[in-house]
């Protein structure tokens, strides 16, 4: 474990998780979400837990943009908070 | 009280951890979007699941996978502390599964009642419940 690659991901992290529930626009929501899942899949790399990353990276970045990218577009796109 | 600050600065992980869990925790209660609150769902779970995967993780060691083959008497024996502990890891992996399953059903739900009420604010939809 390298601690200096797991400082600076967690501090993206942490502005992904508050930029996902920040922004108004929910497509916006949804893709930084995909983003946060995508650090937190390096971070789980670079903790050694290869397994987990691997599947974050494909069910957890993967599957769930899809499902939130298409609830998104059958129901409404805006938010008031 | 300088004693506790080694504390703090090599425990950062830990403290990360909890402020993400705190931010999932505070948009499930507070956010007026239903979205919203699933994606604070989706952070207070994986916050939790990195929680669990940081404690098998040590400094100086590599994948659980063995780098030899089975060798003869001494050779023979695995040193623990050279490998990360791979059973959070194994608990953690149905532990993502489970909560894109909730996604799921949490999203379906959320599709079935714009459908009836036309609107995702939490606020809208109980004025709307009031009124009927």
């Amino acid at each position: 474990m390298i601690w200096q690659i797991d400082l600076a991901v967690l501090i993206l992290v942490l502005i992904c998780a508050v930029g996902a529930l920040a922004v108004k626009d929910l497509m916006g929501a949804a893709i930084l979400f995909g983003a946060y899942s995508f650090l937190m899949c390096i971070l789980w790399a670079v903790m050694g837990a290869v397994d987990v990353a691997f599947t974050e990276a494909s069910v957890g970045a993967g599957v769930s943009t899809v499902f939130f990218v298409a609830a998104v577009f059958r129901t409404s796109r805006r938010s008031k908070d | 009280m300088e004693e506790y600050i080694p504390l703090f600065l090599t425990k950062y992980n830990y403290w990360v951890y909890i402020t993400l869990m705190m931010i999932g925790l505070w948009a499930m209660i507070a956010k007026n979007n239903l979205v919203k609150k699933i994606v604070g769902m989706n952070i207070f779970q994986t916050a939790i699941i990195l929680f669990y995967v940081s404690i098998g993780a040590k400094y100086g060691a590599t994948i659980p996978i063995l780098q030899h083959g089975s060798g003869h008497g001494h050779e023979a024996a695995v040193h623990a502390a050279d490998y990360i502990n791979p059973l959070p890891h194994v608990l953690m992996l149905t532990a993502i599964v489970v909560s894109v399953a909730t996604l799921g059903v949490a999203l379906a739900l959320v599709i079935k009642i714009h459908q009836r009420h036309r609107t995702l604010e939490e606020d809208e939809i109980l004025e709307q419940l009031r009124e009927s």
